[in-house]
């Protein structure tokens, strides 16, 4: 009878293991394929992409979506090395900049007290809520007046002020993490408030301030709803905008897409992986604790 | 030197507040007072002209808005709780597996490197009637032989935008619930165990609550920026067809660049930015009452 009761609970934790395996079995899938399809597509003719009946087993692959992509204004006629080099040059001043602001900002939430504290760190916080279509509106109209519309200067500007409430967020909760007494006894040891908090606390904090600047990154690199208003002409034109160039009003040039899309998700998956666990870290622990 | 020493935390905030001021609250203020006049992109002498709030007005008594208006908030609402369940449901099939546990998360990460855009075209893609992946498959497979017109009905196009978007951000929240489970002290579960909790049981009264902070904390980041979900209806079906998926984003971005009628679109823009506004500040203060909840305030 136990011997019974003991088998009959072993099929189902098995049962229920096995379920468990189809599901999540099922979901991966589900997150992986459209992704898949997306690179699998960038090495295929747009014959047979489009073909009907479709055609499953691959066949032909091939480097002519790359090749079009790159050899310029070829066929297809998209800059794509212009778009790369405009995202790159955008991305990485505008991360550096909201890097070093946000690291300001987050040691002084962390630091110091101060009267209406938390209502400036919300204030700070809600300007990042503000849908990215509605502001860019107004300014729209604020860089075509100040001559800041179709330059690099202009969304460089624009990315810091997205990123710079996020990275205030993170990096605060980071030096939060770094005991106080650390600063206190190198400044008793004779170093200048300065000195204390490259020599001490900035070490500790480093990682955390990787991470942050990885997501300014890459919501910068990403971004489209602003870019797509401000921008023009290929001289400032990023890849999310620049997508777009391959879509006509009747057809879509679906392999060149898929080549260019590739080429924008690959920085941003080796720079994820490089930081995803202190990427998880900084969100919960800047959160939970801050 | 004769200088007013200003305090330290001060000058450390002082750019950030400065970037802020120039490149958000000024071109918000412009866009406020605009939404009280007739402004049009092709007559700029327009912008000087107040007719109060005569574009609010429009807004309220039209029937595309309000319709936008309750398709963004439905929209919402389905997308972060199916996205809230579901992302729940992931991070604890993930915490059972034992045997290639990293590769499963760093799979599971695989969406937030998309670019809204890049999801927007992709799911186009899929999606298309004619040669997407989902009628091919459903096709191949026999299990029908019509086109099914996916981002043409109205209900299955609201579907589509939805799966997208689940798609795109279900991860965020898989992600940080899972960092949550994994700091679950485990004393309180073993406790419940002895004294014959059911999974069920344990699960509801000590691994929800103790999740909670970090299901707030994931609703709270997705809060900080839901309109992204604009990129991919904008790229999906712009609205389309026949406003049969319009979004208050995409109403206000058509009104304000192609119809070029800015103060209009402004005003409209104010709603948006305000029921973002509602939204962050909602889930933050449940954030904080999580967290004082679970004695982490601070």
């Amino acid at each position: 009878m136990a011997m019974d009761i003991n088998r009959q609970h072993r099929f189902k934790t098995r049962i229920g293991a096995a379920l468990r395996h189809i599901t999540l079995f099922i979901a991966m899938s589900i997150i992986c394929i459209p992704g898949l399809w997306i690179v699998l597509n960038s090495f295929r003719p747009t014959v047979d992409i489009m073909a009907k009946p479709p055609v499953w087993v691959p066949r032909g692959l091939n480097l002519d979506n790359y090749r079009a992509m790159f050899g310029g204004a070829g066929e297809g006629g998209v800059p794509v090395v212009q778009y790369f080099t405009n995202s790159l040059i955008i991305s990485v001043t505008s991360t550096v900049i909201a890097i070093l602001i946000g690291m300001a900002g987050g040691y002084a939430f962390a630091r110091y007290r101060f009267r209406g504290k938390s209502a400036i760190f919300i204030g700070l916080l809600l300007t990042r809520a503000v849908p990215g279509v509605a502001l860019s509106l107004p300014l729209f109209i604020v860089m075509a007046k100040t001559g800041l519309i179709d330059t690099h200067v202009g969304l460089i500007m624009v990315y810091v002020a997205m990123n710079v409430p996020f990275t205030i967020w993170l990096i605060d909760g980071f030096f939060r993490q770094v005991p106080p007494d650390l600063a206190e006894a190198a400044e008793i040891d004779g170093c200048t408030r300065w000195q204390a908090f490259w020599k001490v606390e900035f070490p500790v904090a480093k990682s955390g301030v990787a991470s942050a600047g990885i997501f300014a990154f890459l919501t910068s690199w990403n971004e489209y709803a602003l870019a797509s208003q401000l921008t023009r002409s290929t001289f400032s034109k990023t890849m999310p905008v620049g997508l777009r160039d391959f879509t006509s009003e009747f057809t879509i040039n679906w392999g060149g897409m898929c080549a260019l899309a590739v080429l924008m998700i690959i920085p941003a998956l080796i720079l994820t992986f490089l930081v995803q666990k202190h990427l998880i870290a900084g969100l919960t622990f800047g959160g939970v604790k801050g | 030197m004769s200088k007013i020493k200003l305090p330290t935390w001060f000058v450390l905030i002082l750019p950030a507040i400065l970037i802020l001021v120039a490149v958000v609250l000024i071109p918000l203020l412009l866009s406020l007072y605009s939404s009280f006049t007739p402004y049009r992109l092709t007559r700029p002498d327009s912008l000087y002209k107040w007719i109060g709030t005569y574009n609010y007005e429009k807004a309220a008594k039209s029937w595309v808005f309000w319709s936008a208006f309750g398709r963004t908030v439905l929209l919402l609402t389905i997308a972060l709780n199916l996205e809230m369940l579901l992302g729940l449901g992931l991070a604890l099939l993930v915490s059972r597996v034992t045997r290639g546990q990293r590769a499963l998360r760093t799979v599971m990460m695989f969406p937030m490197m998309f670019s809204p855009i890049l999801v927007g075209f992709q799911f186009k893609f899929i999606f298309n009637d004619n040669v997407g992946l989902v009628n091919n498959a459903l096709q191949s497979l026999g299990l029908t032989t019509a086109a099914i017109p996916w981002l043409v009905d109205q209900k299955l196009a609201m579907f589509s935008i939805i799966f997208a978007e689940v798609w795109s951000s279900t991860s965020v929240f898989a992600i940080l619930i899972l960092a949550g489970l994994f700091a679950i002290p485990k004393d309180p579960l073993e406790a419940a165990k002895v004294d014959g909790c059911t999974p069920w049981q344990t699960f509801r009264h000590i691994t929800l609550p103790f999740l909670m902070p970090f299901i707030y904390i994931a609703l709270a980041i997705r809060s900080l920026d839901v309109a992204r979900a604009y990129d991919i209806v904008n790229i999906m079906t712009n609205g389309g067809p026949a406003r049969r998926t319009e979004l208050l984003w995409t109403l206000i971005g058509r009104t304000g660049y192609v119809d070029a009628k800015m103060g209009y679109a402004n005003a409209m823009g104010y709603v948006s930015i305000f029921m973002a506004i509602f939204f962050t500040i909602f889930f933050f203060k449940k954030l904080s009452a999580a967290r004082a909840e679970l004695g982490m305030g601070g």
